[in-house]
């Protein structure tokens, strides 16, 4: 059986049919066609389908499509403003903060939530924040600081 | 999995009762979801019918009553942490509910969820214990309240009947000079199970004399323990240290753990009453004991 579905991604409104056991993230991924958000796990251990639900950091995975109605899904497609890179992308680049890359959009919206609620976290509250997503490649150190510096220049 | 699951999204808690009571085949609420979306990939679970409760007036609301707090079944735990007054009140029901899974987890799980899962490691239950949290369920037959102690049956198993659902966890109003914590082992410093967990929530006098306690255990028995010797061992007390080694034996001796990959049972045991001790510290301190 399946689910109309009527809902706001990245500001813009979205309809769709999605069968009521499919994840936000298959819908996201195959029926709207935004793949920034990736399958890790799909048991919400790895972080890598992260995307801000009314305002709150969720694993798509663990989010059936069929609950979007009236919701506002937030996902990395939204996060440059045009042509210009959100700070936490450009420090990411500039810092080296990823290598494959496969994790990388999971962090910058757990980032982003991170930084909404606490503009000037610690590295600990960083690392506490993000540890919920891995990453296999950097040591995440490289992830901390690239937060660390976009969390300045973004404090401004 | 299921093809044909129906999806619900009831308006009344009514409803969602009726849904549940009249289901034949197998039918699970939906709050969180944390648990049930794994379980349903990974085929342990494949429902008929689905009812998400999120949809229902009041489900995913924090109120402040005359008797304390009455946190709706449908709150994520990370909307406990913005809630100061929940906060200052129950600190260690906050803090043992926010350390389930990631940030991720934590904007979707409930402590109802937690509840009803029904897992012994489950963190937010010894908290609501020790607290002396109530659950409000709805069933076919009207409202009935039942203590989160008496909510599990076993693991996985809860004692809810046919169509009953928890709407609301009542937690009671914090007395004066009362302070609670939760502690929990883990191998890892985030994102793990707990391998033994203990919440403690006490009241002193003027004097810093613990006037009333409640102790409860996780992760050391098929349910959470309320370890009623444990409370004994320090009312009375100024939680010395005499009245905290008979508080962890208290507790070391009610434990019925099991050997796992986690932790061996003479581990748990041991650490049963490290916990206990260092979070009864902490609720000593918090209720302004010195």
């Amino acid at each position: 059986m399946s689910s109309h579905v009527k809902t706001t991604i990245n500001g813009d409104a979205v309809e769709f049919v999605c069968a009521n056991d499919e994840s936000l993230l298959d819908v996201l991924r195959n029926r709207i066609g935004l793949t920034g958000a990736k399958e890790g796990c799909g048991t919400g251990d790895c972080g890598a389908c992260s995307v801000i639900l009314d305002g709150r950091l969720v694993c798509s995975c663990l989010v059936l499509g069929a609950e979007m109605n009236g919701k506002k899904v937030e996902t990395i497609e939204g996060m440059a403003n045009g042509a210009v890179l959100h700070p936490l992308q450009q420090h990411f680049i500039d810092g080296a903060a990823l290598q494959c890359g496969i994790c990388t959009p999971g962090f910058l919206m757990a980032a982003q939530a991170l930084l909404r609620k606490n503009p000037d976290p610690t590295e600990e509250e960083i690392r506490f924040g993000l540890a919920g997503n891995l990453c296999r490649c950097t040591g995440y150190d490289k992830i901390v600081r690239a937060v660390q510096a976009a969390a300045k220049e973004m404090r401004g | 999995m299921g093809e044909m699951m129906r999806y619900e999204t009831p308006s009344t808690a009514k409803e969602a009762v009726t849904l549940m009571a009249k289901e034949k085949g197998v039918a699970f609420i939906l709050a969180g979801g944390t648990d049930l979306l794994v379980k349903m990939k990974a085929g342990m679970l494949e429902p008929d019918l689905v009812v998400d409760i999120k949809r229902i007036k009041g489900m995913a609301d924090i109120k402040k009553t005359a008797s304390g707090f009455s946190v709706g079944a449908a709150v994520p735990c990370s909307a406990l942490t913005e809630n100061a007054a929940l906060v200052k009140a129950w600190p260690g029901v906050v803090e043992a509910a926010n350390l389930i899974g990631s940030k991720q987890v934590q904007g979707r799980c409930t402590m109802s969820g937690n509840l009803c899962n029904a897992s012994p490691a489950a963190d937010s239950v010894p908290a609501l214990v020790a607290a002396g949290a109530k659950v409000v369920i709805a069933g076919p037959k009207g409202n009935r309240k039942l203590a989160v102690e008496d909510v599990p049956a076993g693991v996985g198993r809860t004692n809810l009947k046919k169509g009953e659902i928890i709407t609301a966890i009542e937690l009671p109003k914090k007395l004066p000079k009362s302070g609670d914590a939760y502690l929990r082992f883990i191998p890892r410093t985030e994102m793990d199970i707990a391998v033994v967990s203990c919440g403690v929530n006490l009241t002193i006098d003027a004097k810093g004399v613990i006037t009333k306690a409640r102790v409860a255990l996780g992760a050391v028995a098929t349910t959470v323990l309320l370890v009623k010797d444990a409370a004994k061992a320090i009312i009375g007390t100024k939680l010395d240290a005499e009245a905290k080694a008979k508080l962890a034996a208290a507790c070391s001796a009610a434990c019925k753990p099991i050997d796992d990959k986690r932790g061996t049972i003479e581990f748990r045991i041991e650490v049963a009453g490290v916990l206990a001790r260092r979070a009864a510290e902490t609720a000593y301190a918090r209720a302004g004991g010195k």
